[in-house]
């Protein structure tokens, strides 16, 4: 059921700011895997929930943090809209509000944008209780810092998320999903050239045995790309990025480590060993694979990226990449500025707060 | 462009012993010539593209590395002086006026585009490179940087990041924060940051969309990469001529209805179309009322799929005439009518004054209607230009500063426009940035609460409060006394704050 339990949240974090009471915030739980492990008492949150205003001709929509991704998802489609960044649910419980604060995104990533390129406005609990809106719900807003795309990534340590709006677009017309059998290497000279093209794609991966590309657009506009890529066309081509969305696809399956690594999208393939799925034109490359920690970062930074072990494995570790100490210091300041009691995750992103 | 009106103090400010032994130490890190201190040679400096604005900075500093910058940031933050970071100073919000007790910190040597990787798509710039610079550097391999706003012959990327500047083809491809992909700036403690690199996303809270419209407040970019996309294998511009205002803005909501994002969706009224076909001969038909030029790129069978679909939305909302840009050349011509819009309204008066709230699209009409009778009872004319399509309005006010009151009237009238922008429930900026004048209006669209929050990611990087401040975040106690704080149930929020 939609509620705003807005005064009930504001209420119980302004205790826990007042005994200092660490939280660890939980909507849908879909996202447990996600960041380092939580500590903190459960601060339910999910029941703050519902579509608050959905406006197709204005392709912005604001709902509670609570509300379900499927349900926003669904009043989209009805409209013949999307979330163009694609996120992931990882399980049928996911929200918005856990959305937004893993800032994970999907295939599209690359050619729409990701999470934090949609987020228009927030309104947010900082950690001294206080509810504060940032942002809005126009297109184009430079009044104040830009708070709302702060809290994306954030994994909630900087305030809890109440209301989101985010920027919507039309699905495209049209979209087609073309395979090629070749190696990595080869895919990614394939991206690489058709990337430097006004090529329409809206997705490029490598699944380990093809290369596989979705065009989006005009109906025509898709065919005329078709023909000259060529390629052998996927029938269940929606499937197929669905489940690479979800991490439903044979590559993910079982409970190794999984590392994502984050580099120049036309990185030449890296010499580790281990088992390799390119995402993301090239941007994101998931990796299975049992070496140490620092030897998979280091090779991320050689690279000009960094690495997350993103899935598996001890959580009580530096799961994100390590800081520089510059940033470091930093980050320990804004949250310090947001939430000066440390009572929002605390942990959960890195180990210092 | 030419300065009128003088608000601040036009005296070169004085020489104290404090500055002098800030002179010394300048001239001990930059050659003499780098270090402006002379009236004359001050006055280039004195106000941004809000020229109404006006004041000698105490020093000028033309840094040309990063060590110079970061000599000069540790040294003032030293001797307590406070830094203003200037780009090309188009500025139209007043981030870049000076300080007359401070530094004057121009980037314009900062001239260098570093690298262009074609394979990554992705071009990295000293801060000080012009926006059209980019483009025009990476033409060669196919590549162009989207976001262009009109000043771009001129503006600098440094610039672009500290407003977070859109164009006309930001509708599709975003603004500056969605096409940058890393950052060097210096914190004015001379502390190095590395937001940010060729890869689409970096650990840790995002930095790079905070340091996006901070307006010089956070910290000096001295580097900034990024991203490219193809060329369009084609751009097909449409021009819609209406009869009526309201038309138009019904045609710009019909385009968006339908599933179709243009590469650009701009409208101008009869009083801004005319100025810009007088300046620049664009072909505009000047009895209309309203046109809209709307622009759709892609590939070759795309484009022609849409320019149709387009064309009849136009007609069927009211157009009385739609004209299709014949070749790249007359599609150019068209949209260099918009882009001088500016410069081009600008000969009609001796002053304008440009403002730039957003609102929701559906309020275009009515906003419009009633921009229009404020017009009336304010007795100054008002130019219309927008970016339609994300509902991105610059109404131009007209006014003669050197008639009695015209320019507290246009000032007024301005402050009207923004607050009918709050109540449609828009925002008080689209692009412009608040800089020093729309600080009042600062303490309409947020509560004290979130004016400390700001204040508070402020002093996360700059606790001294040293880097261009007094701009962009209102203080709590100047919006007390300009009595627009929010008040709540007769009662000011926050009583528990000591600052009345
Ligand atoms: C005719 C005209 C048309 C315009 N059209 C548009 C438009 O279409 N869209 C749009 O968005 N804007 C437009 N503008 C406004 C302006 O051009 C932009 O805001 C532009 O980004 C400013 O760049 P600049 O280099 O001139 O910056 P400046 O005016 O020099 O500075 C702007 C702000 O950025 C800060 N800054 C500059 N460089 C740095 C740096 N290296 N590090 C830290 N802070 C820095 C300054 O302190 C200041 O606060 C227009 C202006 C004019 C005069």
């Amino acid at each position: 059921m939609d509620a705003d339990r807005s005064v009930e949240l504001q209420a119980a974090v302004r205790e826990a700011a007042a005994c200092k009471t660490p939280l660890h915030i939980i909507a849908g739980d879909s996202k447990k895997f996600y960041g380092r492990a939580a500590t903190g008492t459960p601060f339910p949150v999910a029941q703050h929930c519902g579509i608050v205003h959905y406006e197709p001709g204005e392709l912005i929509i604001t709902a509670r943090a609570g509300t379900p991704l499927a349900e926003i998802e669904a009043a989209l489609a009805a409209h013949g809209q999307m979330l163009p960044f694609e996120p992931p649910h990882f399980g049928p419980t996911a929200t918005l509000g856990g959305t937004i604060a893993c800032g994970l995104s999907g295939p599209r990533r690359p050619y729409a944008g990701a999470a934090r390129d949609f987020v228009l406005g927030v309104k947010i609990i900082n950690g001294q209780g206080e509810i504060l809106k940032f942002g809005g719900e126009v297109m184009k807003n430079v009044a104040g810092f830009d708070v709302s795309r702060l809290m994306v990534g954030a994994l909630g340590t900087l305030g809890l998320l109440l209301e989101i709006s985010l920027k919507v677009l039309p699905k495209p017309q049209h979209e087609l999903t073309l395979a090629f059998t070749c190696t990595p290497q080869e895919a990614l000279a394939h991206i690489t050239e058709w990337s430097g093209q006004p090529v329409p794609l809206s997705g490029a991966c490598h699944d380990g045995a093809r290369l596989v590309v979705r065009l989006s657009g005009s109906r025509s506009g898709v065919i005329a790309f078709q023909r000259k890529l060529r390629g052998e066309v996927v029938n269940d081509g929606e499937k197929f990025w669905q489940q690479l969305r979800e991490h439903q696809h044979d590559f993910f399956k079982g409970d190794a480590l999984l590392w994502r690594f984050s580099v120049p999208p036309a990185t030449p393939l890296l010499n580790l060993p281990g088992q390799l799925f390119i995402d993301w034109g090239g941007a994101q490359r998931w990796l299975i694979n049992p070496l140490p920690a620092d030897v998979i970062r280091a090779s991320a930074v050689k690279l000009g990226g960094h690495a997350t072990l993103f899935r598996g494995g001890e959580r009580i570790g530096q799961v994100f990449h390590p800081l520089p100490p510059a940033l470091l210091a930093l980050h320990k300041r804004l949250k310090t500025a947001f939430d000066p009691h440390a009572i929002f995750n605390p942990g959960r992103l890195y180990v210092e707060f | 462009m030419p300065c009128y009106t003088v608000r601040m103090g036009q005296k070169p400010p004085a020489h104290t012993p404090e500055k002098e032994a800030l002179l010394v130490a300048l001239r001990g890190i930059l050659p003499d010539h780098s270090v402006l201190c002379e009236g004359e040679q001050l006055r280039p400096y004195e106000c941004d593209g809000l020229t109404a604005w006006r004041a000698l900075p105490g020093v000028v500093c033309l840094p040309s590395n990063a060590e110079q910058v970061q000599q000069i940031l540790r040294l003032c933050g030293q001797m307590h002086y406070p830094v203003v970071a200037r780009g090309a100073g188009t500025g139209l919000s007043g981030g870049a006026l000076p300080l007359e007790n401070g530094v004057l910190l121009s980037l314009a040597k900062f001239t260098r585009i570093l690298e262009i990787d074609a394979d990554n798509r992705t071009a990295r710039v000293e801060c000080g490179v012009r926006n059209l610079a980019i483009s025009e550097a990476v033409a060669p391999h196919g590549l162009y940087y989207a976001p262009d706003p009109s000043s771009q012959i001129a503006c600098t990327i440094g610039g672009n990041v500290a407003e977070n500047s859109g164009g006309v083809h930001c509708l599709k491809y975003g603004l500056t924060v969605h096409n940058v992909l890393g950052l060097k700036a210096l914190t004015m403690d001379g502390e190095l940051l590395e937001i940010g690199s060729k890869a689409l996303d970096t650990p840790g809270y995002d930095l790079l969309a905070l340091l996006h419209g901070s307006e010089g407040l956070l910290g000096v970019l001295l580097e900034v990469t990024v991203k490219l996309l193809p060329q369009p294998e084609r751009a097909q511009l449409a021009l819609a001529a209406f009869h009526d205002v309201t038309q138009a803005a019904q045609a710009v909501a019909a385009i968006i209805g339908a599933g179709i994002i243009p590469a650009g969706l701009e409208m101008m009224d009869n009083l801004a179309l005319c100025a810009a076909e007088d300046y620049a001969h664009a072909g505009y038909p000047r009895d209309a009322a309203a046109i809209l030029l709307c622009e759709l790129d892609g590939s070759n069978e795309e484009v022609s799929e849409l320019i149709m679909l387009v064309r009849d939305l136009l007609l069927a909302n009211g157009a009385y005439e739609v004209h299709t840009a014949r070749d790249d050349a007359e599609r150019l011509k068209m949209w260099a009518g918009r882009k001088a819009a500016f410069p081009a309204v600008g000969r009609l008066a001796p002053d304008y004054y440009c403002m730039d709230g957003t609102i929701p699209r559906r309020h275009l009409s009515a906003v419009l209607t009633r921009i229009a009778e404020l017009s009336r009872h304010y007795d100054l004319p008002v130019a219309n230009v927008f970016h339609a399509g994300d509902g991105n309005l610059h109404p131009l006010i007209l006014y003669d500063a050197n008639q009695s009151d015209e320019r507290t009237r246009a000032e007024e009238f301005g402050g009207e426009i923004l607050q009918l922008c709050l109540d449609a429930g828009g925002t008080i900026t689209g692009e412009h940035g608040v800089g020093v004048e729309k600080l009042n209006q600062m303490c309409a669209q947020f509560t004290p609460h979130e004016l400390v929050q700001f204040h508070e990611i402020k002093h996360a990087f700059d606790p001294k409060d040293l880097l261009n401040p007094g701009k962009a975040v209102p203080t709590l106690h100047r919006c007390a006394e300009h009595g627009a704080m929010h008040v709540h149930h007769g009662k000011l929020p926050f009583p528990e704050l000591e600052r009345f």
